[in-house]
């Protein structure tokens, strides 16, 4: 059973209508934006299910393109999101698609960066503003966004992981969720780490320093 | 510390405290934050609830659907005509709900409390309250407290989701969550917050989840009309004396077992209940054409 804070309950504060169909929305391409982590030039959202058949209605939309833009989820000018894309220069595309099993309310947004090609973020918002992003770049992961969050591709090598943890604890930050998963044993292998604390910008460059790593991104709340 | 409404009374018991007080100390240990911290977030989720509970009245908002609007401001000109059936307070604090949800559907700034589409029923009734009883800001806090905690309970044990349990869940528990808070705000013992919570509950269990074109519009802003309004007639009830014969716990397991029981049809999908009506489908076509409404109605 869920732990509720008050602010769940009375909250969030967020532009209407709709908690899963806007609030959510907003958070999922926010921390799409924040993994992507880089310019972009255009934004493709593949939405699904419910998302697709009432994306209009609800703002779901608008929410989505305001989130890739940075603006936050009770950012009045989220309803005004779609020409401030175009101000901006960034395009902005709505499709329907069938993303199988998963969610009614999912989507995937393919991020067009304007150095690395096409960067692919999945998720669903799964009610009350919470958001789980469940797909990146292929990998099947696990994230809320409600914690700082390091994103990280390695190989799979024994000793890689107490790396890693090693310069965390180094660095005074706790690790509150960590979950490491392969494509097959002795191929790539992604860990997702949930920490306490902010993760500053030296211990990415450690980390990404460390052999066997191959990537390594920051997602900060 | 508690999730149910027994176990908060308990807590209540034993350090002779409100609910108010308990529901803060249960927030200082989950979030390790101090009591100023919160209170500071109480202060802004106050000022969020004070804007949009007013926004409307003065200023009819462009709303999606185009149901809603300018039924706020329609209730401030009946009131200043000055004569009502159910008086002032009623009919303010219907005047503030409808507010809220007009705020909402124009995607305006609100407090989801619990959730987007019952957000005018706390603010009603708590401002309402505000003006009634002279309530300082510290109380109004405390007034929102109370009214979380039983929003966490209800949380916890069933479900505040229209999609998961229907209307009876959402302005359901908001209700609930409000009959509690105004209970505490006249002075009423924390028994009492839960009588009325529990009392707030039953007047709308089996209430499904019907909006029309899918839109948080209508019947939405309406049912957080009635929805403040069952508050207040609850906490009146709770504190002329009167109790509800079955206990708020057993009331919230009631309510989220008759959700469960709730076709998918009156639960959010608008497939169901006046979204399904002749007049509810003409509406959506208007909004959203032919085709996508043949799809989904």
């Amino acid at each position: 059973m869920a732990e509720y804070s008050v602010f769940d309950i009375m909250g969030p504060v967020m532009i209407g209508p709709s908690s899963s169909h806007t609030a959510g929305a907003a958070r999922l391409s926010g921390v799409a934006r924040k993994i992507v982590g880089e310019p972009f030039g255009k934004v493709a959202f593949y939405l699904h299910g419910s998302f697709a058949r009432t994306y209009r209605g609800h703002g779901t939309d608008k929410a989505l393109a305001a989130g890739a833009l940075g603006l936050s989820p009770d950012d009045e000018r989220l309803r005004d999101s779609l020409s401030l894309a175009r101000e901006q220069g960034i395009e902005i595309q709505f499709l329907e698609a069938d993303l199988g099993e998963c969610h009614e309310n999912t989507v995937r947004m393919d991020f067009y960066t304007l150095e690395h090609g096409v960067f692919s973020v999945t998720g669903s918002s799964i009610g009350g503003g919470n958001i789980l992003i469940t797909e990146l770049g292929g990998y099947d992961v696990e994230i809320t966004g409600t914690a700082p969050t390091l994103i990280i591709r390695q190989n799979d090598q024994k000793g890689v992981i107490s790396e890693i943890s090693t310069v965390l604890a180094q660095n005074n930050i706790n690790i509150a969720i960590m979950k490491v998963k392969r494509k097959k044993r002795g191929d790539e292998a992604s860990t997702i780490i949930e920490t306490d604390g902010e993760i500053p910008a030296q211990v990415l460059l450690q980390l990404k320093s460390l052999d066997n790593i191959l990537d390594v991104k920051a997602v900060s709340i | 510390m508690f999730t149910t409404g027994n176990e908060l009374l308990a807590v209540c018991w034993e350090h002779n405290c409100s609910i108010a007080q308990a529901v803060l100390m249960r927030e200082e240990q989950l979030s390790g934050r101090s009591e100023k911290q919160i209170r500071q977030e109480l202060r802004e989720v106050l000022a969020v609830m004070r804007a949009s509970s007013r926004k409307a009245v003065g200023q009819p908002v462009q709303t999606v659907g185009s149901m809603i609007q300018g039924d706020s401001q329609r209730m401030s000109r009946y009131l200043k005509r000055g004569r009502t059936l159910c008086g002032d307070s009623v009919n303010t604090a219907m005047m503030r709900a409808l507010s809220s949800c007009e705020v909402n559907a124009s995607m305006g700034r609100i407090c989801a409390a619990p959730t987007a589409g019952s957000c005018g029923i706390v603010p009603a009734v708590l401002f309402t309250c505000a003006e009634k009883f002279f309530l300082n800001d510290r109380q109004l806090q405390d007034a929102l407290l109370t009214a979380s905690g039983i929003g966490i309970i209800i949380a916890q044990n069933a479900t505040v989701s229209g999609a998961e349990g229907g209307c009876q869940a959402e302005c359901g528990a908001a209700a609930a969550m409000a009959a509690a808070a105004a209970v505490q705000a006249m002075g009423g013992a924390p028994e009492i917050s839960l009588h009325a919570a529990a009392i707030s509950l039953k007047n709308v269990m089996g209430l499904v989840c019907d909006p029309i074109a899918g839109l948080v519009e209508s019947p939405c802003a309406k049912r957080n009309a009635s929805g403040a309004v069952n508050a207040m007639v609850s906490a009146d009830l709770a504190m002329a004396g009167i109790r509800s014969a079955i206990p708020f716990d057993e009331v919230v397991d009631a309510m989220y077992r008759v959700g469960r029981m709730l076709p998918t049809q009156l639960r959010e999908t608008a497939l169901g209940g006046v979204a399904a009506t002749p007049t509810g489908k003409k509406i959506a076509r208007s909004i959203f054409g032919e085709q996508r409404v043949a799809e989904n109605v």
